[in-house]
């Protein structure tokens, strides 16, 4: 277009710009001022206009107006939906949650934001850290939902937020290695008062015992396990023995005794209990021998500590019932985080130095510089941000219906999702859609009205 | 900051201590960056990496472990997914639905800020704010009337209703940003224009047009991605015939762990245009979205 328009002067910016100078000299006060008439901005206005009636002015009147009748619209009700609405207990839900939604998430969004956007003022690779967290705005609600319902899985093999939270609790204390693994049925074992086994009968110092267990999968088992060996007697302060998995696969095998294919069960915990106290403790070796050391003179019970059978730590229920708002929070600051960022850094660039380096000169922290004088000159700009936010997050569906399974979305019901539920997603209730729509219109009007007020201010 | 004469001797020092400490402080806030950053990217990867596994694997083991054991990579799930016509479909309808709308918004919205901008007419600021108030309505308040009128003009479940949606619902903003930009250019452009003898199409065509470019270019790629990525209007709208990919992967959902295979590759897939879109037209983008605060 620029080039056709390159043939005649005034088409081209630069042309036109020499032009106005030419035209500004010799007809000074702009009088000559040719304004078109009025009927042709209907023209350019009409095809806008025909689509925002349609759209918008009509569907609007016409929401208030069915959300007084009742599902099928054949009777008038009144105000009944509006009522049902506080009344029933799964709209009540839904209402409950968007509060929840719009409190916490833009309130968590800008402050991320903030974070981010002071942390990234004074580094050189600002713009690719900007690049990463920004990305996803560009992609679909859907696709973050995909990307989170994965992180959020409850089994920590395939969830990452579990893998990492387990792999956290193991280091802190050491998983259970064997959860499923009970007696031989005719051990001399049972089981303990505070959990795990323990020998039926007592022994003295140099004698030796063994223990045999069954129900672990041989895929459970430890990688170093070797074949179940003896132990060898002890000297006259030590109790010896071997804890085994007394199960030969494929059938065979004597119970109760070591047959050479039966495996040791290595890293369990061994406590040697006199008089309900534990006075030594010891490991048991990759062939499953252990040895308590210094035990002095009388009768004990050898004891498998209850740490070898609890169920390991099975991460956090992100998608159960009380989590999923908060989980889906979790998701939507990972979509938003990058859109406050930007602004308040842009907001940020905005600060004129003088002010900071006035109140760093008067020996002010960098956190007191922060907080007096950053966050006040900034707070038209997160004022904004804040109120972007919760327009936005007061219509949440995407994130809701793709991230909560089909089973708690119920519980992670929002005004939107309830609304397309009501009146779309099996529902086919349209006076009650209808009165959840116009409800979400009437919660959005104080932002329109700050909105308009803004455009106001700025245009004047 | 500087000191002129010697006497105050502990300035130079301070300055020497709070630059190591500036620098620590600086080296710590790098680091944590970069903690941040990977934390941000590793979801996505694991949708990137879980798309390229099979659905065995994914089922026995978490996608990390794929770094101890790169061989089981396999485009398996791509190729099965554009075996499959009804996903190839959901992927032409997503073009076939953000192409139209998107270029109708783009020429209806510059024509309606043109006017707002620069045509004098009776009601003009008033009709402004009214267009102004509605950048902020939930569409939500539409489905049911849009759907009533589509049902009487026999349109409900076609394409082309959910592109006129997203026109109506696209309109505001449009026109919001763009004569935003228009009004900003120099008034002394139009007004030697005029003088000129030039026709109100022909400055809309020759001067607001390439002057309003970066706008027109932030919008179009906003609108895009917005249309690409909607959901909910496409649900409400579109049948199975007319099903974006948005739906189409939406309906899988329900099945999360035994769908996995075709949801990570159909989702991943359903991210390529827009990142790519994203990282080309970056700048154009953000600016975009930045004017669509308090929207």
């Amino acid at each position: 277009m620029t080039e056709t328009g390159g043939t005649t002067p005034p088409a081209t910016p630069d042309a036109s710009e020499g032009a106005a100078a030419g035209d500004g000299t010799t007809a000074p006060g702009g009088t000559g001022r040719l304004g078109p008439p009025s009927w042709l901005a209907l023209v350019f206005l009409l095809p806008a206009l025909l689509f925002l009636g349609a759209y918008l002015v009509y569907p609007i009147l016409f929401s208030a107006y069915r959300s007084l009748w009742d599902a099928s619209g054949t009777e008038f009700v009144g105000l009944d939906n509006y009522l049902k609405m506080f009344t029933t207990p799964s709209t009540f839900v839904a209402l409950r949650n968007n509060v929840i939604w719009v409190v916490v998430a833009p309130i968590v969004v800008t402050i991320a934001g903030l974070i981010f956007a002071v942390l990234t003022e004074r580094i050189r690779w600002s713009t690719a850290f900007k690049i990463v967290i920004f990305m996803p705005m560009a992609i679909s609600f859907l696709a973050s939902g995909v990307i989170f319902r994965l992180v959020y899985e409850q089994d920590p093999e395939r969830g990452l937020a579990n893998a990492v939270i387990t792999t956290v609790q193991d280091t802190v204390s050491a998983a259970a290695a064997y959860p499923d693994a009970n007696p031989r049925p005719g051990a001399p074992l049972a089981e303990a008062s505070g959990g795990g086994y323990e020998s039926t009968e007592e022994v003295s110092p140099g004698e030796t015992v063994f223990l045999p267990l069954v129900g672990v999968q041989a895929d459970e088992l430890p990688e170093g396990a070797e074949p179940a060996a003896e132990a060898a007697v002890g000297g006259q302060d030590e109790l010896t023995g071997t804890v085994w998995l007394d199960f030969t696969r494929g059938g065979g095998g004597e119970e109760g005794a070591m047959d050479p294919e039966e495996l040791g069960l290595p890293g369990l915990e061994v406590q040697a209990v006199r008089d309900g106290e534990v006075v030594a403790t010891a490991f048991t070796e990759n062939d499953g021998t252990f040895l308590l050391e210094d035990v002095g003179g009388g009768q004990y019970t050898i004891r498998l500590a209850a740490d070898n059978f609890t169920e390991p730590y099975r991460g956090v229920t992100w998608l159960g019932p009380t989590l999923i708002t908060p989980a889906i929070i979790g998701a939507y600051l990972w979509v938003w985080a990058g859109f406050a960022m930007v602004l308040i850094a842009a907001g940020l660039a905005a600060i004129p130095r003088e002010a900071l380096e006035a109140a760093r000169v008067d020996g002010a922290t960098e956190w007191q510089v922060f907080r007096r004088v950053t966050v006040p000159l900034l707070s038209p700009v997160l004022l904004v941000v804040f109120v972007t936010l919760m327009i936005y997050v007061l219509k949440i569906f995407d994130l809701v219906l793709v991230i909560a399974p089909g089973s708690v979305q119920a519980d992670a019901n929002v005004l939107a999702l309830q609304m397309w539920r009501v009146s779309f997603g099996g529902g086919n209730d349209q006076g009650m859609g209808s009165a959840l729509a116009v409800f979400l219109l009437v919660l959005v009007v104080p932002a329109m009205i700050f909105q308009i007020r803004r455009f106001r201010q700025e245009s004047q | 900051m500087t000191t002129p004469h010697g006497e105050y001797e502990g300035a130079p020092r301070r300055t020497a201590v709070s630059r190591v400490v500036g620098f620590l402080g600086s080296s710590i806030v790098q680091v944590l960056l970069v903690c941040i950053g990977l934390f941000w990217l590793m979801p996505t990867l694991g949708l990137f990496v879980t798309s390229l596994r099979s659905p065995q694997d994914n089922a026995a083991s978490g996608w990390w472990t794929t770094l101890q054991e790169p061989a089981q990579l396999t485009l398996e799930n791509y190729a099965s997914l554009l075996d499959n016509p009804s996903f190839v479909a959901s992927f032409f309808n997503t073009i076939l639905i953000t192409v139209p709308s998107t270029l109708i918004i783009v020429a209806i919205a510059s024509l309606a800020a043109y006017a707002f901008a620069w045509l004098e007419f009776p009601g003009r600021d008033w009709l402004f704010l009214l267009v102004v108030g509605l950048l902020v309505v939930p569409l939500q308040v539409a489905l049911i009337p849009i759907a009533q009128i589509y049902g009487g003009a026999g349109i409900y479940g076609s394409i082309l209703g959910v592109v006129l949606f997203h026109v109506g619902f696209g309109l505001p903003f449009a026109i919001f940003l763009l004569r935003n930009f228009f009004a900003a250019i120099p008034r002394d452009l139009l007004e030697a224009a005029r003088m000129d003898g030039g026709k109100e199409h022909t400055i809309f065509r020759r001067v607001i047009l390439p002057l309003g470019g970066p706008a027109i270019a932030s919008l179009t790629i906003f609108q895009f991605l917005w249309v690409w990525n909607d959901l909910l209007v496409a649900l409400v709208f579109a049948d199975a015939q007319a099903q974006p990919m948005t739906v189409a992967l939406q309906s899988e959902m329900r099945q999360f762990g035994a769908n996995l295979d075709v949801i990570s590759a159909g989702a991943f897939l359903s991210m390529v245009v827009p990142l790519v879109v994203f990282f080309a037209f970056q700048r154009y983008f953000v600016q975009g979205v930045m004017a669509g605060s308090v929207k």
